[in-house]
């Protein structure tokens, strides 16, 4: 049986105009060109965008879930960068 | 490692010096809800049976496209034709995106067609009956999409993530294929005599092979226990088929239709309806390999594969023929190709 290795691509689908593009899933096309319209046949079939982004898999570099704490903990100490964090006397408006 | 792909997986547990904490986070995490991720460490039994029941759930839905593809040409009106192409078109997508919810656990598309091709992995036992009249369409459409929604819905909770998002995607397109399906026996059952009983014959047939799609009762049913722990599974065989069949008793009333099972009462103690005893021996001789349709069905998935290998050749020479062109490195041998 034949096989051809057609690259994995990640698809990003903008549902509608004023949002950002999100992902929506994967799949394997030859080059560019046919991954947008595989993209649009595979998961646009109800109108679900208006706008596809198409992005080589191999070409997503992702952090790793190893060193998900040390990675992310410079946010972890700073509840001063959260809102809830300042104390305002009850009355003050439009603050 | 600092970096990796996004699909990358993580390694397995010979790779890792302190398993018992990344098996605690694992655990912890499932406990808790969360959802597993691709590259989050997880046991390999767990990394198995989901390639075995992704695999084996993608494979259905594109061996699902044959028999009702078996009747687009034949469809009574150009309605009814558009709405079993999209319905059929559908099927294929959910194959698509449930492969690369398996693929995301480290194994490949052609990998996965392999061994579907070679019969060393199963899809659902349904599709090896045979679509007999235009009526099947409508019994397809009610029971065996009413009955993958029953199971799927649960699986949209699924801990593994990727194959959740899959099934959120899915079951959102089947309530369209699961209510077709009853409008049109829906119109057969209001049509002529003949009709009538036509969408009636076809209830009759696929009504016990569609009880069957939930698997074993729950005291046979191999892998159950172990996927309810890792939250695979949310409900037991036995609970979605009684779930199941309490929904479809009142829609064959409001369809005129009677299904075939003289021990159908409602028992009002349970608060269900009691239902017969099901045919395991048949349930286990198709899933063997000796239901009416198995052997047609592998062969034309073989034959679709292997006739469309031109395409995905061409497709790949085209692609590789642009990509060094635009990149203006030709490989040796290959301007001459690109001139012809
Ligand atoms: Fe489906
Ligand atoms: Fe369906």
């Amino acid at each position: 049986m034949t096989n051809t290795d057609w690259p994995l691509w990640e698809v990003f689908v903008r549902s509608r105009r004023g949002l950002s593009h999100t992902h929506a899933g994967s799949l394997h096309a030859p080059d560019a060109e046919f991954a947008l319209r595989n993209a649009r046949d595979l998961y646009t079939r109800r109108g679900e965008g208006v706008s596809i982004w198409v992005v080589p898999s191999s070409a997503i570099t992702a952090s790793s879930p190893d060193e998900k704490d040390p990675f992310f903990e410079p946010a972890a100490d700073k509840p001063y960068r959260h809102p809830t964090f300042y104390e305002i006397p009850e009355g003050v408006k439009h603050l | 490692m600092a970096t990796a792909a996004a699909h990358q997986a993580y390694g397995t547990t010979e790779d890792t010096a302190d398993t018992g904490a990344y098996e605690r986070a694992f655990d912890a995490a499932v406990a808790a809800d969360e959802r597993i991720e691709p590259r989050d460490w997880m046991p390999d039994a767990y990394r198995a049976t989901l390639v075995r029941q992704m695999a084996q759930h993608a494979h259905s839905e594109i061996i699902g496209m044959q028999p009702e593809a078996n009747w687009i040409t034949r469809a009574p009106s150009l309605r009814r034709k558009a709405i079993l192409m999209a319905k059929v078109q559908d099927e294929a997508g959910h194959g698509l995106y449930l492969y690369s919810a398996a693929e995301t656990l480290g194994t490949s598309r052609d990998e996965l067609l392999d061994k579907l091709h070679s019969g060393r992995q199963k899809y659902s036992s349904i599709f090896n009956y045979p679509t007999l009249t235009w009526a099947d369409v409508g019994a397809i459409g009610w029971l065996v999409d009413g009955a993958a929604i029953t199971n799927q819905v649960p699986l949209c909770r699924c801990s593994y993530g990727p194959y959740a998002r899959a099934m959120v995607r899915i079951c959102k397109e089947e309530s369209f294929h699961q209510r077709q399906g009853y409008e049109l026996l829906l119109a057969l059952g209001r049509g002529t005599p003949e009709q009538h009983a036509m969408a009636q014959d076809a209830v009759n047939r696929w009504w016990w092979p569609s009880l069957m799609m939930f698997g074993p009762p729950d005291d046979e049913s191999a892998h159950s226990a172990q996927s309810m722990t890792w939250k695979i599974k949310r409900h037991s065989n036995d609970e979605l088929r009684q779930r199941f069949v309490d929904i479809c008793v009142p829609q064959a009333e409001s369809l005129g239709l009677t299904l075939p099972d003289p021990d159908l009462r409602w028992n009002e103690e349970r608060g269900h309806y009691d239902f017969g005893p099901i045919d395991w021996t048949e349930f286990k001789e198709v899933l063997k390999g000796n239901g009416p349709c198995n052997e047609q069905r592998l062969t034309q998935r073989r034959r679709a594969h292997e006739e469309g290998a031109w395409v995905r050749e061409s497709a790949a020479a085209y692609a590789a023929r642009h990509t060094s062109r635009t990149d203006g490195a030709s490989k040796p041998g290959e301007t001459g190709a690109t001139r012809a």
